[in-house]
Formats: C-alpha cells, sequence, structure tokens
C-alpha cells in the first residue's frame, strides 16, 4: 500500500533543529572570546540558563499538555538561553539567570503558543525584565582579561554567581565600566572624546577586548550568511542604520559625538544583528520589511545610547521593532508576479 | 532569412526557485523502448481540460486501430481514439489519475494482438499549402492535448482568436522537473519530427520569431534539435539554452526567461502574443497533419529507485502502469509512494492499477529511502525560506497563516490563486509543513464557496422572478377583472341598444299596456255588476 499525501514528492531535509544547530555552532567563536575575555562566568552562565531553559519549556510542554518531542529537541529554548547568557555580565548572581529564563519560556514565549508563535524575542525580553528589576547587578560587568590585574578562576567565579559574594579584593576591584558606559559618563561630564580615549582601554574602534568579541561574533554570523541560516538585510540594515545617524552626528561634532565605529564595535550591535535581530519569529519577513525593521533598530540603538538612560539600546530596539514587524510586513508585500506595482495600495 | 543560431539572446531570471538534484541520468542510460500493446485499454473519457468526451461505440464493437471511439463534446474539449484493434469490453466508471482521486468514465478496450489500423483521413505533407482552418480542424480531430502535462486542448490555444496577433511561439523543452526525462529522450531521437510539428504550429499562427527553450542540463537534446533545426531551414527560429533551475519549465516562467515579459495574473500568454507549447505536443500534431494519425499514444519516463531499471517507453495510451512496469523489469523493491508526473508536482496514487493517459509524462516508483518521512509537521518560524524560492513571488506563509485560520478573504488578499503549486515552499521549509496542501484546500475551499454562493444567487433570483412573475399576475388579473366591471358599468348605463334588453323590455311595456287596458273594461264591468 502506498502513501497518499499531496505533493511535493521529495523534500530539501532541512530540519529545525538543524537551523538551531547551526546557530549555536556559528556562536561558538563568540563564547571562546567571551571566555578568552571574560573568563569563567560566561559558560558558568550558559549553563544555568540553558539547563533552566529546557526545564521551563518542559514544565510549560507538560502544563499545556503538548507532547515534550519534538518541541525540547528543536534546540530553540538552548538558543535563546545562549543568547541571554551571552548578553548579561559573567558574575550575575545564579538565580537571576534562572529568573531571566522562566521570564522568556514561561511568559514570552510559551503563553503565547510557544515556538513560532511569540511576538517578542523571549532572550531579550528576559534582559530587559532584569535591566529594569535589577539594573545594578546587570551593569557588574568585569574588565576583559587584557586589562584586569586580577585574576578569576572557576573557583571566583562560582563563589560570585552562587554566593553573591566578591573576592576579598571586593566588587570596585574587578568590575569596571563597560566602555559604552565609559563613554557615556565621560560625555556626561563634558570631556572630549579626544579625552576619554586618552584611557588605555581603549583599542582601535571600541574598547581593548570587547571589539575582538565583536569580531568572532562576526565571523559566525558571516558563516551563517553563507550558509543561508539567515539574510544579509537584517544585519546589514541594521548596522547601516547605526552607522548613517551616528556619522551624521559625529560629522557634525566630533568630539560629542562618537565616531560611527565606535558604536558598531561596542556593546550589543554585532552580536544584535547576526544572532538577535535576524530571530525569524520576531523580525519582519518581506525582503523591503527587513531592510525598514534593520534599519530602524540601528537608528533606535543609536537614540537610546545618545539619548536614554540606559547605555546600551540593542534589546530595547529589537523589542520595539518586534512590536512594529507585522506592520511593516504588511505594508511591504513584494510584487507578485504578473501584478502591476500599485495593485495593493 | 534565417538569424544565427548561437544568438547571444540576453536571458531573464525569474524570482525564487531552486536548483534539485536532478536524477536525469538514470532513465537516460536506455533509448525509448516501444512496449507493444497490453491485453487491455482503459481509455478514461475526461483527460483533457474542458467537457468530457462522448462515447461513440457500445459494448460489444470491434474497433480498428485509429478509429474513434468517443467524440469531443463542445469547442473545448477533446476525442479519443482506439490506440490499438480490439473489441469494447465495457464503458464504466473507473480510477483515474487526478488529484481528486474521484473515478472516471472509461472505456476498456480487449485488444486482438493483431494492430490492425482503420482507415484514416488522406495524409497533409503540404501543409504549407493548405488552409489554416484545415489543419486546425486536423489537429483537433487527432485529440491532442498539451502533453507536457497540462493536457488543454491543441487546437483551441491554437485559434487564439482573430484580435490577438501571435508575435513569439515558444517551443517548451526545458522539463525542468527531477527524474522526468520524456521530452530530453524525444529530443534526442525524435528531433525532425519536433521540428516538424514545430512547422505545421508556426504555418497556423504566423508569429514573427520561434523559440524553442531547453534547460542546459540537456547538451544531446540541444545537439539533436539544433541538427534537426538546422536541416529544416526555418526562419527565424532560435533554440535557447536555458540555465537549469526548477520550475523553469512552467509556462510563465519560460515566457519570462525568453522574453522578459510577465503575463499578467488571470491572463493567458495569447493575451500578450505569446503561444506556448510542450516538444511533445510539437512531435503530435506532425504525426496529424503530415501522417493523418490520431494521438494514440506517448512518450513516458518510468522512474524511481523502487524500479529495477529506470526508462523512457513509448507507450499506447491506456496501458495499465502495473503492466508498463512489468515491461521494462519490474520493481526492485515495494513502492513507498507512486506518483503521476514528476516529484515536485506529481498526483499520489493508490496502486498502479492505473492507466496511461494523455497527460502522463512521468509514473514514479519511490523506494521508502526516497519518500520523505511522514514526520507531523512542526511549527513555522517565519524563517522565509518559502518567501525566497517562490518563483511568483508570493509570501507563502502568510497564505499558510490565514488559511490556517480560514480566513479566505485575505487570503485572496494574498494572491492565492497565482500560486502554480510548484512545491518549492513545501520542500525547503524546515518545518515540514505540507504548504501546497493548504493552498490547494483554501483553493477549494474558496471555489466551492463560490458555487454556493452562485447557487444561492440563482436560488433569490428564481425567489425573486416568481415573486414577481405572481404579483404581475395578480396584477393582471385584477387589472382584467377591473376591465370587465368598468365595461358592465358603462353598458348597464347607457344600454338601450341591447336587442334582448328591448325586447325584454318592450315587452314588459306590452304587458303592464295590457294590465291596464284590462283594468280599464273590467272596471266599468265590475261597476256593472
Amino acid at each position: 500500500m502506498t502513501t497518499l499525501v499531496s505533493s511535493p514528492h521529495d523534500w530539501g531535509r532541512h530540519r529545525v533543529q538543524q537551523v538551531m544547530l547551526q546557530v549555536l555552532l556559528a556562536l561558538t567563536p563568540g563564547i571562546a572570546a567571551m571566555f578568552w575575555y571574560f573568563g569563567w562566568g560566561v559558560l558558568i552562565n550558559i549553563v544555568i540558563a540553558t539547563a533552566s531553559a529546557l526545564g521551563a519549556e518542559a514544565l510549560m510542554l507538560r502544563l499545556r499538555e503538548r507532547p515534550l518531542q519534538p518541541a525540547i529537541t528543536d534546540f530553540s529554548a538552548v538558543v535563546t538561553a545562549v543568547l541571554f547568557a551571552l548578553s548579561v555580565p559573567p558574575t550575575l548572581p545564579w538565580w537571576m539567570t534562572v529568573l531571566g529564563m522562566l521570564f522568556a519560556i514561561v511568559i514570552v514565549k510559551q503563553l503565547y503558543g510557544g515556538l513560532g508563535y511569540n511576538p517578542f524575542n523571549p532572550a531579550m525580553a528576559a534582559y530587559v525584565l532584569l535591566l529594569i528589576s535589577y539594573p545594578v547587578a546587570m551593569t557588574h560587568w568585569l574588565p576583559p582579561s587584557v586589562l584586569s590585574k586580577e585574576t578569576i578562576d572557576l573557583f571566583d567565579s562560582l563563589r560570585i554567581i552562587f554566593g553573591g559574594t566578591p573576592p576579598a579584593s571586593g566588587w570596585d576591584a574587578i568590575t569596571m565600566a563597560t566602555p559604552l558606559d565609559q563613554m557615556r559618563n565621560g560625555l556626561g561630564q563634558d570631556m572630549m572624546i579626544s579625552e576619554i580615549r586618552e584611557s588605555p582601554v581603549w583599542g582601535d574602534f571600541g574598547a581593548k577586548g570587547w571589539e575582538w568579541v565583536a569580531n568572532w561574533y562576526a565571523l559566525g554570523g558571516l558563516w551563517l550568511l553563507y550558509k543561508r541560516v539567515i539574510g544579509w538585510r537584517i544585519p546589514v540594515a541594521m548596522i547601516a542604520g547605526l552607522v548613517v545617524i551616528a556619522a551624521l552626528f559625529s560629522l557634525g561634532n566630533p568630539e560629542s559625538y562618537p565616531h560611527p565605529l565606535f558604536h558598531v564595535f561596542s556593546g550589543g550591535i554585532v552580536l544584535g544583528a547576526f544572532f538577535i535581530a535576524t530571530d525569524p519569529v520576531t523580525a519582519s519577513t518581506t525582503p523591503r520589511g527587513q531592510l525598514i525593521y534593520g534599519f530602524l533598530i540601528g537608528v533606535l540603538v543609536y537614540v537610546i545610547r545618545t539619548w536614554g538612560g540606559y547605555p546600551d539600546g540593542v534589546a530595547f530596539a529589537v523589542l520595539l521593532m518586534n512590536m512594529a514587524a507585522p506592520t511593516i510586513d504588511y505594508y511591504t508585500r513584494p510584487r507578485v508576479f504578473g501584478h502591476r506595482e500599485d495593485e495593493h495600495e | 532569412m534565417s538569424l544565427p543560431l548561437t544568438k547571444n539572446r540576453h536571458l531573464h531570471r525569474f524570482h525564487g526557485g531552486l536548483h534539485l538534484p536532478d536524477h536525469k541520468l538514470e532513465s537516460t542510460l536506455l533509448t525509448i523502448l516501444d512496449v507493444g500493446v497490453p491485453p487491455l485499454l482503459t481509455l478514461p473519457l475526461q483527460q483533457h481540460i474542458g467537457h468530457i468526451a462522448e462515447p461513440v461505440v457500445e459494448v460489444g464493437d470491434q474497433v480498428m486501430k485509429g478509429q474513434l471511439i468517443a467524440r469531443a463534446e463542445g469547442f473545448v474539449s477533446a476525442p479519443l481514439h482506439a490506440p490499438s484493434s480490439g473489441r469494447i469490453q465495457a464503458i464504466e466508471e473507473r480510477p483515474f489519475p487526478h488529484p481528486s482521486g474521484l473515478p472516471t468514465r472509461a472505456i476498456l478496450i480487449e485488444t486482438d494482438g493483431l494492430d490492425e489500423w482503420g482507415p484514416l483521413p488522406e495524409p497533409l505533407p503540404d501543409f504549407e499549402q493548405t488552409n489554416r482552418d484545415l489543419l486546425l480542424e486536423r489537429i483537433r480531430w487527432a485529440g491532442i492535448v498539451g502533453l507536457g502535462g497540462a493536457t488543454f486542448p491543441t487546437s483551441v490555444k491554437l485559434s487564439p482568436g482573430k484580435n490577438k496577433k501571435i508575435h513569439t511561439l515558444i517551443l517548451n523543452g526545458a522539463e525542468c522537473e527531477p527524474y522526468i526525462t520524456c521530452d530530453d529522450m524525444l529530443m534526442r531521437e525524435q528531433a525532425e519530427r519536433i521540428i516538424t510539428g514545430l512547422a505545421v504550429i508556426r504555418h497556423i499562427l504566423s508569429p514573427n520569431e520561434c523559440l524553442i527553450g531547453i534547460e542546459d542540463n540537456k547538451p544531446e537534446a540541444i545537439a539533436a534539435m539544433r541538427e534537426a533545426l538546422k536541416a529544416a531551414e526555418l526562419e527565424a527560429t532560435e533554440i535557447i539554452e536555458i540555465p537549469t533551475k526548477y520550475p523553469s519549465g512552467g509556462e510563465k516562467q519560460l515566457i519570462y526567461i525568453l522574453t522578459g515579459e510577465e503575463v499578467p495574473s488571470q491572463h493567458i500568454p495569447a493575451d500578450i502574443g505569446i503561444v506556448c507549447h510542450n516538444v511533445g505536443t510539437a512531435a503530435a500534431v506532425a504525426d496529424a497533419v503530415i501522417d493523418g494519425k490520431p494521438l494514440l499514444s506517448r512518450t513516458l519516463t518510468l522512474g524511481g529507485d523502487a524500479l529495477k531499471q529506470a526508462q523512457n517507453v513509448h507507450s499506447p495510451l491506456g496501458a495499465s502502469i502495473h503492466w508498463l512496469i512489468e515491461q521494462i523489469g519490474g520493481y526492485k523493491t515495494q513502492a513507498k509512494r507512486l506518483v503521476m508526473g514528476g516529484p515536485m508536482m506529481g498526483v499520489p496514487l493508490r496502486n498502479d492499477d492505473y492507466p496511461i493517459v494523455k497527460g502522463s509524462n512521468c509514473l514514479l516508483a519511490l523506494s521508502p529511502e526516497q519518500a520523505p518521512p511522514e514526520e507531523p509537521a512542526r511549527p513555522c518560524i517565519r524563517c522565509g525560506e518559502c518567501a525566497r524560492v517562490c518563483p511568483v513571488e508570493l509570501l507563502p506563509q502568510q497564505l499558510y497563516w490565514h488559511t490556517r485560520a480560514k480566513d479566505f478573504d485575505e487570503v485572496q488578499s494574498y494572491d492565492l490563486f497565482d500560486c502554480i503549486e510548484c512545491g518549492c515552499c513545501a520542500y525547503v521549509c524546515p518545518s515540514y509543513i505540507p504548504l501546497v496542501q493548504y493552498y490547494r484546500y483554501a483553493k477549494s475551499e474558496i471555489w466551492s464557496q463560490e458555487e454556493e454562493k452562485k447557487k444561492a444567487d440563482l436560488a433569490r433570483q428564481r425567489h425573486e422572478a416568481r415573486q414577481a412573475r405572481l404579483a404581475r399576475l395578480e396584477h393582471e388579473r385584477k387589472a382584467r377583472l377591473r376591465k370587465k366591471k368598468e365595461a358592465l358599468e358603462k353598458r348597464g348605463a347607457g344600454k338601450a341598444d341591447d336587442p334582448k334588453k328591448a325586447a325584454i323590455q318592450a315587452a314588459l311595456k306590452r304587458v303592464e299596456a295590457r294590465k291596464a287596458a284590462q283594468t280599464a273594461t273590467a272596471a266599468p264591468n265590475g261597476d256593472s255588476t
């Protein structure tokens, strides 16, 4: 007996699972760089986040009376967990990571219907929840190892994350403001950018260490582009949006508005452009829509960084544009073959 | 004067499409096999788009090869001829390779093995001196339909109407679906016949130029066609190698590749002065015109790795798939899926007991390893791969969401009816969502809703017409009564001229007068007493 199934009778052998695994694989250079510069905390956060995301996913699938398979093995929760873990400081108390993942999976993802139905990026929603609720813990960044005098080993990291206690030398000895914070504080004290950049922390574009992490993320992102897991439009448009607006201000007043490349290589731009804004579920899906979506994220990041209340704005910008994505899609439908350009307007 | 055959022509790229593993080598190792005549032929009466054919034979009749057994009903229809000599065994409902899975009426011929020809019409080798209407009539008589699989009656396509000037004739030899090689092999082995058919069609339509589009994965076919074209010395005719990409053989896609013109939505190519025919159809036209033979057989690919050996066969229409597969060595393993047509757009079959019809270009027997896994669909992650590969530039996922929500108005606003069901979207979907199935469902729902609406409209119109008729009758009846009454009243008023009444009145007067006279005479008498 043969099976009666509608055409096509051949298939491309892609799977959701495979897409998610490719994203994780593309993140490994970035993860390795983060580990190199910021130590064990990065890996510990990934482990805690992954375990709690999978736990929350399983719990919710059971409560929603959905089969665990294949949802639990599609790796979508793992991707959310890793992206979240890479966005938070490597000193974050363990329970905050757990809280963030519970929020991301239970409320932002599963309560909206699970994979494919969530309007907001779960990792970014969790990040924003923690940033608003625990601003101090969320800004306790370590300096990259190239600048650090203290070395923090595995046990120090475990003590910090699980014990909530700083090493003997105290928080101030081990933490350091992020480059975006330093720039922001300096500008806040009416310093010139050339003065701010006299500090030894700065590298070619951003700050030492940080800009190299961005390069490794970009490497993974380019591989995703090459493998066609993501399209070029969102990352290119997002970076273009940021560069264009930053260039406009920077050219006008280079001592008060940092160089566009400083913006690109600081904070979450590269990670965001290749791995977060490209989350297909929450992004725009039409070709023109993706250009608009990405460009406006870039512009919003600049606006939030320059005039907003937070040092970085990638998470906020992505969530704001998630809201706009359905509308953008509606107005940017491509012209269908054999139809006139103006037919749907 | 003829154009150089290798003119550099700018080709156009349509959006999306797929580079598929083509699986074409397996069935092109052997030449086309003529399988002869099976003991039983099953000929469904509807092997074409249009009105079902009407049988002109009865059970028990002896028929000769080439004899008409069912005539075309109406303009868009096609007749059927006996593919071999024999006896009509039955005329009954039989399974038919169609997406609906519904059976259709068919004529069954028990062949006698003699394969004896009946009388045929006169061959028309000098077609260039023949009246066009006569040629069209011949093609119509032969029962030729689009052999690429669309099965639209060819004679109808060749009569675009007086006001439509055809400037470009396209011959479709793209054959873009994997596995299918029947056009490839036909071009390799019978290129002259195809070019002759092209010459006939060209004589009928008199276009400015003819373009023959062949995908560049068929170098032997291209060489053979070039050779034949050179020998035929056809003017303004060009063979164009097009890049291999599915679905470049779709009519509207091929026209775009070759000319850069988009056939507008809801229109046919003739509306923009283009007519497109399959190479197999051209060969059938040559048979009908040059030899006076009707369409009795076709070339098709038997493929898929459940077969011992894939091969192209030249088979009489009506032969069963089961019999055909036996002729080429049978099955290697049990087929997981049987498909009439290619892997991207073919119709699934329940078993191998179906007949070959005019539109059958391929029969696939897929092994369990080849057939797609039967996994439940996962949620759509909106990855947009489907939109990237859609050759019509639709938004497949929006169509999917709105179909799931049964919001058919919205589905139509996303141009559902421009979907050509090529299957690219479902092929690439990482969540295994059977997208094409959703679109077919939406289309049939919309059609049946429209049908319902038509019926309801008709019922309403009938009801309204009846109400109006009743009202009119009532009005007329009242008017008649009123007229009668008025007439009576008028008569009653001034009717002294009615002879009957006058006579009665006169009689009454006379009676009164007599009575008066009697009283007058009686009184003195009485007084006297």
